[in-house]
Formats: structure tokens, C-alpha cells, sequence
């Protein structure tokens, strides 16, 4: 057998059609956004689309890693308001920042690890888990505040929503801390053998675990750091707003999962890119700024388009597959072993059935 | 090898191979004493459905070419091939899965079309896939009669009419079963009887079954193979696909093989042999390979006094550096657990497993990989491999820890390593990059053992090593791990095939109902012991000795 | 040991597990009473005031409201679908149907009604038609569907909202109306539960459902036309919700584009609690009504405990955490048990 190395394309594989599309996207809305104002690619434009983003960006980070290993976390939004009312209660009773922190991350570990461990340990849907501990801790959450708000937070946190990160006008910390963030978890994810384990026990669990893959202890972890996450985006976002109220945050695991939905990730799990989630999420940013500068739309006007994009992420990979399908028969027309061609029909039909 | 004429009165389970010697072709030598009950005098008129001339081709790859076979009422008929012979692409035309390209379906003579699986089950064919598929919620009754159930007046189901019904198709295949049970709990035969009650509730004059016996203990072979028998005495076709060729003998009155899509004979079984049947499957003889003998080292396993409430007691084995050590015993008997607990799949509540002297922590997977155990599981599609992942990825999934350098894995190395030990197994693949589901089902077996072999075990545990392979690829495999052992390593085999155990091993532990109860070298051995040991008929030679 | 036998074939199963299973089932229902009962003695106890026959009363006709939109529910969880629009139906429909007063004077309320139902139907269809026919996870299509009905009744709502002196007083009373002490909408409701839990139980295409909840593949295989199923199952869903929506109107009177944001997850709490499996295959319509009905008797019960309002999204969703839970240690048993005694007849 000659030895293979990696063709062109197989290197550009990952790369293809779904990615593509996205950056494609992207120039699109940038077209259109351009064209619609002037001041579409204006400092303060791009500074107000960061701030839309960036904390639903982060917060989809783990929640790819998590739809890759096939479950869902709908409970960070919650997390995340639990986290900002922890942040308010607790600063009107003067406790040191510092200290805030880390009662925050830590109530966002703790509130991720109960998830994780009905979900591993007690072996339940974590659709099911998370509805319920979306409801849980957004009634916790609200508890904690009641009705209050809370707004003198110290600068220079305060400012988090305004000033650009290192100075840059245009770019929001938010945004700034998530392409770090990003750029660690796409090398983790495609580069490690975590990562690869995430593939595997998303595509097949039992397999992965015969292959010594700790498969519950991964998705412990994967649901602890999603808790972290949110309860760090929970107070980036309260700085950003600077106040912490009743529903803070509220949604925004819908918009968190059409982000990722968007940016290629398989609700089926098993398949997905950090760099689509990226692509996704600036698409999303980018068209939601360019229609609301049309005077016409506004933002109920954009939840609509949001749905109308998270149904259209979904319908286009099964399109896609047909697609991949009547491309691989065409392309073993053009192979010479039978045998191997019987099994591989015999293996294809007994797919479709 | 063993003498082959069986005198222990008990129906011999499956595990036995027909005698190969062409000077059997009575029944007097056949190992089963049973005789070919007397069917229904069988019509050599019009059968009942006949293919004939069936050409099918996927992507102008051709899976038959030319096929032809009649079933006859009061019949059973074999169909035998290798994998990738035809023979699904034929069950799934009759099945109306499928339409052949070329050929007719006659049914009495008349030629029927068969647009989809309805149209077959409303014609009265009915197949009987190797996994049952049942509703798991819905009660015995209802899976028999789902979509058809029996109707009161204003379209209501008939609870009571429907119990009836079935109550009467479970009388007529005597045995006995709750209508109203839901299917969640039921052991595969029991699903497989509610199959043929739905067959049956459908009036099927056809009945196809594609390896019904695959994971049926010899009771549940024996009690399907009585209900076959009725269901021919009362006039039905049988259709009997299986790589068992001993069952084929005692069961089928015809035989057809398919080898590379094209029909290779299509007649009556009487006069034929095992050889006559593999050499068609094959167009080969079969080559006996001569065992080599190795010298065994030190004690690599030992496992001690392992036991799970329910499921095995008290097992206590060592396997040697160099040895393969087969743990043979009917389907049930707790094998598989206790490999899956030594490996740490599975706990164990007490006894004690070390590797090289140092005791496994139970229920660690991973700690039994860094012991230097790999595992090749039973069910490769499920537990072995990740389909959709690619070969290459498949090869390095247990080495991924290894691979790494600075922390990253770099496509580069895992390529060379995957296709060194895809070279090293001679894994027969397209890319190496395909999904692993496109290769046969030999290949992927090769793949899941270079998966561990390229972690360099010094004990490798493999669970029916040569399930659901074809011949050609089945000789390797016993050639890999017979020549694993003469390089020192300890091979720990779990096989339900005597003809595999009796060849390959050095050592023959028997379990039966979750005991080890017999201990047999290569020399003492026979299939004869074996089965005795693992049914517990009257041992009459050695007893059984202690630890070896 | 003689393998060939002589004597009668071994009956597989003979205690007949689905008697236990039958058994387990009944036990989750009693189970559901058993707490309600709990919370009711308990909370009467505290405060007597509780059991008062307008407190009951109220009880009954809010939880009709839920416990009809539970039940369409039911139908779509059943296939092992989700339906995440009800909220956002149930919104729209209130808002809609509310504002016919408002266009057209001296409207008929049957009209109303069909409005409403009109409405559901409409969102359902289209729910139903993405999900059957283009094979997409039910889980996002509805997430999707919750974002656009919302947003599409905030477009029609605007700023405004539809006050409670635009309703005829008729309409209102619809929710107070009683007979012999029962709440007029909560006999309806329970009529409908009756009618659903018998097409359930005594259609093919009933059956069918629980079929492709219970194995998707083996329904495939089986020839069950699965599209046309789960079609009607969203389909029902979306005319339950939209007949809820009227419910709704009648009920709070005030209706702006926020109404019902959320339900669909104490709907979901509600089926879940009532014995109805996430993953579908089992439960029943009744059960889903009773899980309603418990937790709007807890809502009731922590009100009339002088409990903040605050606490009942909190208890909601530990109910639900709860009653998961539990479903998943009685199946465990459950398949244990099963298993045990096929293992003792040693087949």
C-alpha cells in the first residue's frame, strides 16, 4: 500500500462546505450592513455589536463542547443570573470583590456540578435536568435580589460596558477575552486527546468508555465549566449593564444554542468546530446590528429572524447530507473492489432502513 | 482432535462441527442423533416463492447476479454465504426491501411485485431480522398485532379479542407466554418467539430467518428449532440463513449458496457435506492449520475468587505469558462478565484480579489499560469501534495518550502510526480516512485488534473473536493470535465456536451458569468434554481438577 | 441433563410482570394524589382557609388551563418529541382571540374560541411540518418556533395590550362560572382529558404513538406512517395551546405580549411529574392533567402560606428534578425485577 499522506483535501475537509458557508455569510452581512448605513463599520458600531456578543459567545463555548458529547445545558442563562443576583446581594452587604468572585465562580461550579451529576450519576436526560434547573435557579436567582436592583458598581468594572479592551475603541473586553478563550478551546478540542475523547463519546459512548475514556467523569467536567462560564459571563454581564436585577439574562440560552446550532454543530453530537462557532456568532451579531439600523426592524422583529435562522441551521445539514450521500455513491461507482463494495452497500442500506 | 461421534444422549448444543471426512453421508456418523423429522410431504410442484434469475446491482456494483432459489411449503431451506456473498440484498428482496433490477418473484407461480415491506407482509412473507425489533412500552399482544389490531365496532381495538388471538398462536407453538407483559425485559429468544407470533398473526406462508440463532443459549436453539419444525409440518416455507453449518445440517432440507453475488448451487442438503458447503462458500479447501506449541512464561492474569451476586461466583484462572487460554461454555454461562469485570467494564463485589503480581483496582477501565490489558469486545459495532470515526482514528483511539507530544496530537504522527498497525494487521481499507463502517465486517475486526495491539498488551482479553467474520478472515485472525502467544503475550480468548476453541488454545477453561466447572489441557480436550463440562451431562472421564 | 423434554414447555414469565409494571404505573398516579393529599392536609392544617370551596375552586379552574395544554402536550412527549412553543401559542392566541372583542364588537364567544383554536392550528401546522416532514429535532424546531411566535405577537402587539373593559362580562365569568360548585372550565377540561386518554388507549393510531415514542426504528420498520403521526400529535398540540390561550384571556383579562412567556416549561414540569417519560413511549394523558394539578395546588398552597410568589418558579423546577429522579430509580427496579425473574426460570 503506498503510504497516504494527507491530500489537500482531506487538510481543507474540516474546513468545507459548513465553515465556508458561515465566513461566506459573514462577508454577506458585512455587505448588506455596509450598505444599509454608513456607519455600519463605525467604532461605536462595532463597540455596541461586541457587547451584544461577547457574553453569549463565551457562554457558547462550553455549550459546544457539551452538544458535542450529545447532551445540552439549558441552565446557563440561569446560572448566569444567579451568579450577577449573588454579585448584588452581596456587594450591598460591602464584601470585598475579590471575595465575590469567588463565591460566584464557585456558586456557578456548584450549581454546574448538580447538573453533571444527575445527569451522570443518576443517569437523567439532561433535557429534562436542565429544564429543571433553568427553573430552579432562575427562582433562586430571583430570590436572592427579589425585586431590587443593584447598580453602584466600582469602576473600573463598571466601565466594562464602555471602554474598549487595552483601549481599542471598537473592540469589547467581552469579545476580547472570547477569542482567547476560543482560540484554547479550538486547539483543545481538535488537538487533544480530550478533545478527540469528546468526538468519540458524542458519536459513541459505550465504544469510548471500552476504549478507557473516562466518559462520565468528562461530562461531570464539561458541566462544572459550563457552570463556571456562566457565572463568569453573569458578572462580565452585570459589569457590562452595570446593575444586577430580577431577569437578568433571560433567553439567553436560546440564543446561546442557535449560536452554536449556527456555527455547524450537530444537535445530534459528534460534530462540530469551534471556528464555525465563531463565524456563527459574528454572523448573528453582525445581521442583528444591520437590521436594527434599518429603521424598519427592531429587536422582536429580530427574534423572529433568530428563530427563522436556528430552523434554517438544522433543516441545511440534513439537505447537506442527502447531498454527501448521492456524491459517495457517484463516487464508488469509480472503485474496483466488489467486495468491499457489497459490504459497503449492504452496510448503506441497512443505514437507510 | 476429539472423536466426533457423540454418545451422550443429550442433544448436542450448536457448538459442533459435522465431521469434514467425506465418509458420512448418512446420519449414522452426523454428531446429531437427532433425524430429520418427517415434514409435510413436501410439494416438488409449485414453491411457494421463487426467485428466479435475480440480478441487483448498487451503484453498478453488483450484489446478485443471476440468483435463483425456491422455497417449498413444508420446507427449510438454507442460505449460506460468506459476508458479502448476497445474502442480505436476497433476504431484503423478498423482504421487499428491495426490487431486483433484473429477475421475477413468484409466489405459487405467480408472478407478484413487491413495492415495499407491506406489500411482502400483506403477500404472507415474513422475516425475522437477527435483532428482533420490538416495542419495548407496548405489551406482548400489541407487538404482535401492531397497526393491525383487531377492531369492535366504531374502529376500537379489541383488547380482549387481540389476548385471544394471541393466547391461540402461542398455544399453536407451545409455549407460554403473557400477552399482556410488556416487551421492556424480554431475552432475545423471547422477543424472536413474539416475532414469529407476529409472522404467524399475519398468516406468513414464508418465513425467513436471518441467524435466529446467533445469541440463543442450546435451549432456546432447541425450542426455536421445534417450532420451526412445526411450522413446516403444517405447510410453511422456511427460509434459514446461518453461518452455522451444524445447524444448517440438522434443521434444513435444502441448501443454496451464494458466493460473490452469483449462485453456486441450489439443492437438496441430503448428500452433502460440511466440506461440500464450505467449499462453496469459499471455492477453496479449507487448510487445517497446524498448532504450534510454545513455551509458557511467567503467570500474567490471576484472578481470584471473583465473584458478582447473580452472575459468576468464585473464578479463579491464571493465564500465562505465551499462552492462549480459551474460556469456552454455552451463551449465559457469565463468560463475557467476567471478562468485562477483569477488564473493569463491569464491578465485581469480591475476589481480587492482579496483572503481573500487582492487584487491578476494580471497575477502572483505564487502570487495567495501564496494567498492559486490551480488550476486544463482543459486539464490535457498539462497543469496539466508533463507526463514524475514520479507520486511522479507530487504530489510535486507545493510544491518543501516547501520541501526544507537547500535549497536542499532530495528524502527522497519528497517520504514520495507523497505517503502520493497519499494514502490520493487513486491514484491507479504501482511505484510511474513510469511516470505518465502509469496511467489512472482517476489517473492522482487524481495526479493533490493532487498536490494542498498538498498545503493546501483555494480556489481551478478545470476546468471540471471529463472530459475524468471513472464513478467510477468521484463519487470520487465529493466525494473529496464536502467533501473539509466541510472542510472549497471554491471550485470554472467549469463544463459543469449538471448531476455534479446540485449535487455537492451549488451555480450555468451561464456565456454566457463572462457575468454572472443567479444566482441560489442549491434549485432554474434545469437543465432546467441552460440551459435557458446559452443559453438565455426567462427566465420565477425569474429573474436574484444581487450579491450573 | 436431558435436553429434548418431554413435559409441558416452560411457561417464560408466568407472574406476568406486566401486572407489575401495571402495578408500578398505578403506584406513580397514587403517588401524585398521595403528595397532593400531603400538601393539602399539611397546608389546611397551617391554614384553614385553604380548603375553602372558592380557594378549591379557583385551584380547579386555573389548573383546567394548564392541564388542557398538558395534554397536547402529552400527545407530542409521548412520540419522544418536545413541543417548546406552547408558551409562545398559548401568548398569541390569548392576545388574538381577546382582541377580537376589541375589533369587532358583540362577537359570538364560540367564535372566540375558534379563533383561538384557528391560531394553534396554524402555529402547529407549521411546527408539525418542519419537525415530521423535514426530520428535524423536534428540540430545536420548537426552541425556534417558541423565538418566532413571540416575536411575532410582540410585532402585533406593539406596545399595546388588550384591558380587561374590552371584555364582555360574559366572557370573563367563563372563568368563574360554576356547576354544582365545580368550575364550568374545569369539567370541560377533564372532558377532554377523558376523551384524549380513550383515543389513546383505543385507536390504532393512538397506539401508534406510544409505538414511535417507544422505538422510532422499530416503527420505521414496522410501516407506521411516522410523519403523518407526529404531524398530528404537534398539530393537536398547537390547537390545545391555542384553545389554552383563550383560557388564558378569560382568566387574567390583561393581556399584553409578554403573556405565557415561560409556560412551556411548567407545562413540561407538569407532564414530566405526571408520569409522562422525556423519552416517550409511556404515560398518559390523565396523569400529565394530575401532575398539573398538583403543582398549581402547591403554587395555591405556598400563596395561601404566605409564601413569596418568588419561590414558585424555584419549586416548580425542584418538583421536576424530583419527580425525574424517582421515574428513573423506579425503572431501574423496575428492569431489575424484570430481569431477576426471567433469570430464575433459567432460560
Amino acid at each position: 500500500m503506498a503510504p497516504e499522506s494527507r491530500t489537500l483535501k482531506e487538510r481543507l475537509a474540516p474546513l468545507m462546505h459548513w465553515d465556508t458557508g458561515l465566513a461566506v455569510a459573514l462577508v454577506a452581512v458585512a455587505i448588506f450592513g455596509s450598505s444599509v448605513s454608513s456607519q455600519f463599520f463605525s467604532s461605536y458600531n462595532i463597540f455596541t455589536l461586541c457587547t451584544n456578543i461577547g457574553d453569549l459567545a463565551i457562554m457558547a463555548l462550553p455549550m459546544t463542547l457539551i452538544i458535542i458529547t450529545g447532551e445540552i445545558d439549558l441552565s446557563v442563562a440561569s446560572i448566569l443570573a444567579v451568579s450577577a443576583e449573588t454579585l448584588g446581594a452581596l456587594w450591598t452587604h460591602h464584601w470585598p470583590l475579590a471575595l465575590i468572585f469567588v463565591v460566584c465562580l464557585a456558586i456557578g461550579a456548584l450549581a454546574g456540578f448538580i447538573n453533571g451529576v444527575l445527569i451522570t450519576r443518576v443517569g437523567l436526560p439532561s433535557l429534562a435536568v436542565t429544564i429543571g434547573t433553568l427553573t430552579l435557579y432562575r427562582g433562586l436567582a430571583n430570590v436572592i435580589l427579589g425585586a431590587s436592583t443593584v447598580s453602584n458598581f466600582p469602576s473600573p468594572f463598571n466601565n466594562l460596558g464602555v471602554t474598549g479592551f487595552l483601549g481599542i475603541s471598537w473592540l469589547s473586553w467581552s469579545v476580547a477575552i472570547f477569542l482567547v478563550l476560543a482560540v484554547i478551546t479550538g486547539v483543545v478540542l481538535r488537538r487533544t486527546p480530550f478533545g478527540r475523547s469528546l468526538f468519540a463519546i458524542g458519536l459513541s459512548q459505550e465504544a469510548a468508555f471500552h476504549a478507557g475514556m473516562r466518559v462520565k467523569r468528562t461530562k461531570l467536567l464539561l458541566f462544572v465549566l459550563s457552570g463556571v462560564v456562566a457565572a463568569a459571563v453573569g458578572l462580565l454581564y452585570a459589569f457590562e449593564l452595570s446593575s444586577a436585577g430580577e431577569n437578568i439574562g433571560i433567553g439567553f440560552e436560546l440564543q446561546v444554542i442557535t449560536i452554536v446550532l449556527l456555527g455547524g454543530v450537530s444537535i445530534f453530537g459528534g460534530k462540530g468546530t469551534i471556528l464555525g462557532v465563531a463565524l456563527a456568532a459574528f454572523v448573528y451579531a453582525g445581521l442583528r446590528s444591520a437590521l436594527l439600523l434599518t429603521s424598519s426592524f427592531n429587536e422582536n422583529d429580530f427574534e423572529v429572524v433568530s428563530g427563522g435562522l436556528l430552523i434554517l441551521s438544522v433543516l441545511i445539514p440534513n439537505a447537506a447530507s442527502f447531498v454527501q450521500r448521492a456524491r459517495a455513491l457517484m463516487r464508488r461507482g469509480q472503485m474496483r473492489d466488489r467486495r468491499k463494495l457489497l459490504a459497503l452497500a449492504d452496510a448503506e442500506v441497512l443505514d437507510r432502513e | 482432535m476429539g472423536c466426533c461421534v457423540s454418545s451422550s444422549p443429550s442433544w448436542p448444543p450448536v457448538k459442533t462441527m459435522p465431521p469434514s471426512s467425506p465418509d458420512t453421508t448418512n446420519g449414522a456418523n452426523d454428531p446429531t442423533p437427532r433425524k430429520q423429522p418427517p415434514g409435510a410431504p413436501r410439494s416438488e410442484a409449485t414453491p411457494v416463492l421463487s426467485l428466479q434469475g435475480a440480478a441487483k446491482a448498487f451503484a453498478g456494483v453488483h450484489a446478485l447476479e443471476g440468483v435463483s432459489l425456491d422455497l417449498y411449503a413444508g420446507e427449510a431451506h438454507a442460505l449460506v454465504g460468506e459476508n458479502g456473498a448476497g445474502k442480505s440484498t436476497l433476504v431484503k428482496i423478498l423482504g421487499g426491501v428491495h426490487q431486483p433490477d433484473e429477475g421475477a418473484l413468484l409466489m405459487d407461480g405467480r408472478e407478484i411485485v413487491l413495492g415495499g415491506t407491506a406489500d411482502a407482509r400483506a403477500a404472507g412473507i415474513a422475516v425475522i431480522y437477527q435483532e428482533p425489533t420490538l416495542f419495548p412500552d407496548l405489551s406482548v399482544a400489541e407487538n404482535v398485532f401492531i397497526g393491525r389490531q383487531p377492531l369492535r365496532s366504531g374502529r376500537r381495538i379489541d383488547y380482549r379479542a387481540m389476548d385471544a388471538e394471541v393466547n391461540r398462536i402461542f398455544e399453536r407453538l407451545g409455549v407460554q407466554m403473557d400477552p399482556d407483559r410488556i416487551a421492556r425485559g424480554l431475552s432475545i429468544a423471547e422477543q424472536q418467539l413474539v416475532e414469529i407470533a407476529k409472522a404467524l398473526s399475519s398468516e406468513a406462508k414464508v418465513l425467513i430467518m436471518d441467524e435466529p440463532t446467533a445469541a440463543l443459549s442450546p435451549v432456546e436453539v432447541e425450542r426455536l428449532f421445534r417450532i420451526t419444525e412445526t411450522l413446516r409440518a403444517e405447510g410453511s416455507a422456511i427460509l434459514f440463513i446461518s453461518h452455522r453449518l451444524e445447524e444448517v445440517f440438522a434443521l434444513c432440507q435444502r441448501v443454496t449458496i451464494l458466493r460473490d453475488g452469483k449462485l453456486v448451487l441450489s439443492q437438496k442438503l441430503e448428500g452433502l457435506t460440511a466440506d461440500d458447503l464450505i467449499r462453496g462458500m469459499v471455492g477453496r479447501d479449507l487448510l487445517l492449520r497446524e498448532h504450534e506449541q510454545h513455551t509458557p512464561g511467567d503467570a500474567v492474569l490471576e484472578v481470584d475468587g471473583l465473584t458478582r451476586e447473580g452472575v459468576f461466583a468464585d473464578i479463579s484462572l491464571e493465564v500465562r505469558a505465551g499462552e492462549v487460554v480459551a474460556l469456552a461454555g454455552l451463551v449465559g454461562a457469565g463468560r463475557s462478565e467476567v471478562a468485562r469485570a477483569i477488564f473493569g467494564i463491569d464491578r465485581y463485589d469480591a475476589g481480587s484480579v492482579r496483572v503481573g503480581g500487582e492487584t487491578l483496582r476494580r471497575g477502572s477501565p483505564i487502570t487495567a489499560m495501564t496494567a498492559g490489558i486490551g480488550f476486544v469486545p463482543e459486539d464490535r459495532r457498539q462497543h469496539g469501534l466508533v463507526m463514524d470515526f475514520s479507520t486511522e482514528d479507530n487504530i489510535a483511539l486507545a493510544s491518543l495518550g501516547r501520541l501526544k507530544r507537547y500535549g497536542l496530537l499532530f495528524s502527522s504522527d497519528e497517520r504514520e502510526f495507523s497505517l503502520d498497525w493497519a499494514k502490520r494487521l493487513q486491514v484491507k481499507y479504501g482511505r484510511i480516512s474513510n469511516p470505518v463502517s465502509s469496511l467489512s465486517g472482517g476489517n473492522q475486526q482487524k481495526v479493533v485488534l490493532a487498536k490494542w495491539l498498538s498498545r503493546e498488551p501483555r494480556l489481551l482479553i478478545v470476546d468471540e473473536p471471529t463472530r459475524g467474520i468471513d472464513i478467510g478472515t477468521k484463519a487470520e485472525v487465529h493466525r494473529l493470535l496464536s502467533s501473539l502467544a509466541g510472542e510472549g503475550v497471554a491471550v485470554l480468548m472467549i469463544s463459543s465456536e469449538l471448531p476455534e476453541v479446540l485449535s487455537v488454545a492451549d488451555r480450555i477453561l468451561v464456565m456454566r451458569e457463572g462457575r468454572l466447572v472443567a479444566r482441560l489441557t489442549r491434549e485432554e480436550a474434545s469437543e465432546e468434554r467441552i460440551i459435557a463440562a458446559a452443559t453438565g451431562a455426567a462427566v465420565t472421564r477425569n474429573p474436574v481438577e484444581g487450579n491450573h | 441433563m436431558s435436553a429434548t423434554t418431554t413435559e409441558a414447555p416452560p411457561t417464560i414469565a408466568p407472574e406476568s410482570p406486566r401486572r407489575l409494571v401495571d402495578l408500578v404505573l398505578r403506584a406513580r398516579t397514587f403517588g401524585i394524589l398521595g403528595v397532593l393529599l400531603l400538601f393539602v392536609l399539611i397546608t389546611t392544617a397551617i391554614q384553614p382557609r385553604f380548603l375553602h370551596a372558592a380557594n378549591i375552586q379557583f385551584i380547579l379552574a386555573t389548573t383546567a388551563l394548564y392541564a388542557l395544554v398538558a395534554v397536547g402536550e402529552t400527545f407530542v412527549v409521548i412520540t419522544r418529541n418536545v413541543d417548546l412553543s406552547v408558551g409562545s401559542v398559548v401568548g398569541l392566541s390569548a392576545y388574538v382571540s381577546a382582541n377580537m372583542f376589541q375589533a369587532h364588537h358583540g362577537i359570538p364567544i364560540p367564535v372566540v374560541f375558534l379563533v383561538g383554536l384557528g391560531v394553534g392550528v396554524a402555529c402547529g401546522l407549521v411546527t408539525g411540518i418542519i419537525t415530521a416532514v423535514g426530520r428535524v429535532p423536534s428540540l430545536v424546531v420548537t426552541l425556534a418556533m417558541l423565538y418566532i411566535i413571540r416575536g411575532f405577537d410582540t410585532i402585533i402587539v406593539g406596545s399595546g395590550q388588550v384591558v380587561a373593559n374590552s371584555l364582555p362580562n360574559s366572557f370573563i365569568n367563563i372563568f368563574h362560572a360554576t356547576i354544582l360548585g365545580i368550575p364550568d372550565v374545569a369539567i370541560a377540561v377533564a372532558v377532554v382529558v377523558a376523551i384524549a386518554a380513550f383515543y389513546l388507549r383505543t385507536y390504532r393510531s393512538g397506539r401508534e404513538l406510544y409505538a414511535i415514542g417507544s422505538d422510532p426504528d422499530a416503527a420505521r420498520l414496522g410501516g407506521i406512517p411516522i410523519a403523518r403521526r407526529i404531524f398530528g400529535a404537534f398539530v393537536l398540540s398547537g390547537a390545545l395551546a391555542g384553545l389554552g390561550g383563550v383560557l388564558w384571556a378569560t382568566q387574567y383579562n390583561t393581556i399584553d405580549a409578554t403573556a405565557a412567556t415561560g409556560l412551556e416549561l411548567q407545562i413540561i414540569a407538569a407532564v414530566v411529574v405526571g408520569g409522562v417519560a422525556i423519552f416517550g413511549g409511556s404515560g398518559s394523558v390523565v396523569g400529565a392533567a394530575l401532575g398539573a394539578l398538583l403543582l398549581q395546588t402547591i403554587n395555591s398552597a405556598l400563596n395561601v402560606l404566605g409564601v413569596a410568589s418568588l419561590w414558585t418558579e424555584a419549586i416548580s423546577g425542584f418538583l421536576l428534578l424530583v419527580a425525574i429522579t424517582l421515574d428513573r430509580g423506579i425503572q431501574l427496579r423496575l428492569a431489575a425485577a424484570l430481569r431477576r425473574r426471567r433469570v430464575h426460570l433459567g432460560a
